[in-house]
């Protein structure tokens, strides 16, 4: 059993940290690195990168959106209560390496799985430059910790309320423009990942993505993550989760993605309506 | 009256099943299991050869005339004790060992007609003594000491760690998934092989003392090294064959196309058989075709019927005689309603502006000469492409090494495609104080098989510990 040691809501409460106590797992794990976890007897075994590990405490960090059954349900756990499985660390961890100018590019919450990365690469050396993006003021998530983490932090915001008026790529188009840039690093949403990647192509940087596709075991049994990188297939749990950006066909992880949509909806209709009338 | 005369007339005494057009729907058990008055009968009918055939069938050599005899003389937790002296999961193996090709295949009077039903009667008297018997553990040898970590919880594990804390050592198994089992909880489905029964014979364990640490990846989670360090005298290594093969034709990444492993996990290990009541989902095609003619591949279009398809097709690239599956599969699976395409293989898959599985292209196939397996290899029929209409496939086209562990794994020594090299006599490997055995080391193989090697490792590992490597 894996008990929360902390829990805290980010962005009005879509958004959801949950610290908990995985010895084994803590030790291990770097930047990059997921894992799987399954709240209970029933439940799914859902993949997370890990946002941050306190090695000597113990503690995994995750931090994850509130998007169907069973992010619903992980958030009604509450602090002292317990995961009854937790599996990692999984996935290759990320390539460090001191290269010069580095860009980070993150949006919703995939600014909760850049932030270590980020954190590293300035660790390793790199100027790191970030431009992190969301819907509006309210949904941006570790600002603080991603400003810590770079020497430059630009917001943006898709409706203006806060930081720049617009997209994460025009940002980086001005960066691209003004700089000479290793990487860029994108990690978000799959179409911000998608317009990242096919910007920083015509750039010629080297752009690293982390992709998200359904997972059921995250060992390389299942083959259900499977991706297409450079027309070749591979298993992101076990040959990623980071990939080159400029390979992906990320039309084709947009299709697989929807795999499930109909059955998902049902069961989080359902278990909103059961939590519903568990308040009522 | 010679013994001959007296024993001819009694039938092979037929198993109890559940009818086909209602099990094609429902995933409880299909055979029913003998009666005590049928088993009775059906041991009766064993010779007692005095060079039996059948025990040099059985690749554990199980003492058959002996059980056998003692289901005759009523004495039913007496024989599954018997079967236990060379066999520790009897009621599974009763269930799924191919024993036409294996024990029955050696019997005397399956030169004349019909063997004796050695699988039901281990199955049977395994029920018996599970459900009824005493529920008495075997007995303990003295406590060594010494700690042996288990890696995998199949079949191969599972036999290594009985054999081992009988002896007296401390033993834990570590498995990466979140249920002990192997293939025996993801893969083989309930209908073929309740999943009480898994956890009955892993509670067994518990009760004698094997610790399980499931959620453990070893290579990842820890490494060979770090259990050494731990204090771990001796390492067992049965993680299968769990990589899933493609056929790498195009379209094989449309929404609709699963592997075995992904289709049978979900609905096994995750119960998605059950969804809503378990939350993780599984695609329910009207129209599925699963590609390949093991026993994984009748397991995957027994589920889809399950499941609800309105039609379920095998496609197998070579003919009737050379499906690997046990024939009670393939009977079973035919009654079921689902149809057999053979000397027929896929192309290319077809499919949607959505991404998603519409038909898949086909070509038929004749046999040539013979390939390297012996069997004679199945050759395109230039001009005999077809379309076939579907929505879902399952490709069960084999399956490979995984590797996580060993590609973490310093000193350890692989073939060309992935798997561990191990003694075949001691299941040793090029690292000292490790062990391998069962699926990791011959390629996906048999329930059985992963088990005897699991018992050669153990006697091994007992040496190395008492005496030296
Ligand atoms: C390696 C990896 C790391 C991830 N890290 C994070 C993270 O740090 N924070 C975060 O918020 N999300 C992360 N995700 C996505 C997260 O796993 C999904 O949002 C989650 O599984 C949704 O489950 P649900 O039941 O709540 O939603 P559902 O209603 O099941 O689905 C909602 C969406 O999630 C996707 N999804 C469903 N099941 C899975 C699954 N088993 N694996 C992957 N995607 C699935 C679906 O395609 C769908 O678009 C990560 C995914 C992967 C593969
Ligand atoms: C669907 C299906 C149907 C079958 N039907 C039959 C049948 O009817 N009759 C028959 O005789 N055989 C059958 N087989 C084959 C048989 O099940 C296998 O040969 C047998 O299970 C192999 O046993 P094993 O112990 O070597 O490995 P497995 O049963 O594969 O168990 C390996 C275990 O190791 C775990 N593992 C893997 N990697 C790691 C790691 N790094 N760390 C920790 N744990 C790890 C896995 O999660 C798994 O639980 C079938 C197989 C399948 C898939
Ligand atoms: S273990 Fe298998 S092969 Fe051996 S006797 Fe039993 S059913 Fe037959
Ligand atoms: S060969 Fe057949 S008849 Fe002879 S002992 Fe074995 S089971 Fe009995
Ligand atoms: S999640 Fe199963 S192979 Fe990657």
């Amino acid at each position: 059993m894996f008990k929360i040691v902390k829990r805290e809501e980010m962005a009005n409460g879509t958004v959801i940290l949950n610290e908990i106590e995985a010895p084994l797992i803590a030790k291990k794990a770097k930047p990059g690195q997921f894992v799987i976890l399954k709240a209970n007897e029933k439940g799914e075994r859902v993949p997370l990168t890990m946002a941050d590990t306190d090695p000597e405490k113990g503690t995994i960090t995750i931090i994850y959106m509130v998007v169907g059954k069973s992010t619903a349900l992980f958030k009604s756990l509450d602090e002292g209560d317990e995961y009854l499985d937790i599996i990692g660390p999984l996935g290759k961890p990320t390539h460090l390496e001191k290269l010069g100018t580095v860009v980070c590019v993150g949006g919703g919450t995939g600014v909760a799985v850049l932030h270590p990365i980020t954190r590293a690469l300035k660790e390793v050396g790199n100027n790191v430059i970030s431009i992190v993006g969301s819907r509006n003021k309210d949904l941006l998530i570790l600002e603080k910790q991603m400003e810590a983490a770079s020497h430059k932090l630009h917001i943006c915001t898709d409706d203006g309320s806060y930081g720049h008026h617009g997209f994460v790529t025009d940002v980086l188009t001005t960066v691209l423009e003004n700089q000479k840039i290793d990487l860029v690093v994108a990690i978000g949403p799959v179409p911000m990942m998608k317009f990242v990647s096919k910007l920083t192509k015509d750039f010629n940087v080297p752009t690293m993505v982390s992709l998200n596709p359904i997972m059921v075991d995250g060992t390389g049994m299942c083959g259900g993550c499977r991706v297409s990188v450079g027309g070749e297939t591979k298993f992101a749990c076990v040959d990623g989760p980071e990939f080159d950006g400029h390979k992906v066909d990320f039309d084709e992880l947009m299709l697989r993605l929807q795999a499930y949509t109909e059955e998902e909806k049902r069961c989080y209709d359902e278990f909103c309506k059961i939590e519903q009338m568990k308040k009522a | 009256m010679s013994e001959k005369e007296k024993k001819k007339p009694v039938p092979r005494q037929p198993m109890p099943e559940q009818e086909a057009d209602i099990r094609r729907r429902n995933f409880d058990e299909v055979p029913i299991g003998y009666t005590e008055e049928a088993a009775v009968i059906e041991a009766g009918r064993c010779l007692q050869c005095k060079k039996p055939g059948c025990v040099e069938g059985c690749p554990v050599g199980v003492n058959i005339p002996e059980f056998i005899q003692l289901i005759a003389d009523k004495d039913f937790t007496g024989a599954a004790r018997n079967l236990w002296t060379k066999n520790s999961l009897p009621a599974v193996c009763g269930r799924v060992c191919p024993q036409e090709i294996q024990c029955e295949g050696k019997c005397i009077l399956a030169k004349k007609g019909d063997p004796v039903a050695i699988g039901n009667l281990e199955r049977f008297a395994a029920d018996y003594e599970r459900t009824q018997g005493t529920g008495a553990l075997p007995p303990r040898q003295d406590l060594t000491g010494k700690k042996i970590a288990v890696v995998g919880s199949g079949p191969s594990g599972l036999t290594v760690a009985g054999d081992l804390i009988a002896k007296g050592h401390d033993v834990t198994i570590l498995e990466a998934f979140h249920k002990p089992g192997g293939v025996l909880v993801y893969g083989i489905p309930e209908f073929r092989l309740p999943k009480d029964i898994v956890a009955q014979e892993v509670g067994f364990l518990e009760r004698q003392g094997v610790k399980i640490k499931c959620n453990a990846v070893v290579g990842s989670t820890v490494s060979l090294d770090e259990l050494f360090e731990e204090g771990y005298d001796a390492i067992y290594i049965g993680v299968g064959a769990g990589l899933p093969r493609f056929m790498n034709i195009p379209g094989e990444n449309l929404v609709g196309i699963l592997s075995a492993n992904e289709y049978l996990t979900r609905a096994n290990l995750m119960k998605a058989y059950r969804y809503p009541e378990y939350d993780t989902p599984i695609p329910k095609g009207k129209n599925v075709v699963v590609l390949g003619a093991g026993n994984v591949a009748m397991d995957a279009a027994r589920t889809a019927m399950r499941l609800g398809a309105e039609s379920v097709k095998i496609v197998y690239r070579r003919s009737r005689d050379e499906m690997p599956a046990r024939n009670a599969e393939i009977h079973h699976a035919e009654e079921e309603g689902i149809e057999l395409f053979l000397l027929t293989t896929p192309t290319q898959y077809l499919g949607n502006a959505k991404g998603r599985l519409t038909g898949m292209e086909c070509i038929k196939m004749e046999l040539g000469e013979p390939d390297d397996s012996g069997r004679r290899r199945p050759v395109p029929v230039e001009g005999s492409e077809f379309e076939m209409d579907c929505d879902m496939v399952v490709v069960a086209v084999g399956s490979g090494a995984n590797p996580i562990l060993t590609n973490t794994t310093d000193g350890l020594s692989l073939n060309p495609w992935g798997y561990i090299v191990a003694d075949e006599e001691t299941g040793k490997t090029t690292k000292k104080a490790v062990w391998a055995g069962g699926d990791i080391v011959t390629g996906a193989a048999t329930v059985i098989l992963a088990m005897g090697a699991g018992r050669k490792a153990a006697d091994s590992i007992h040496d190395y510990l008492t005496i030296g490597w």
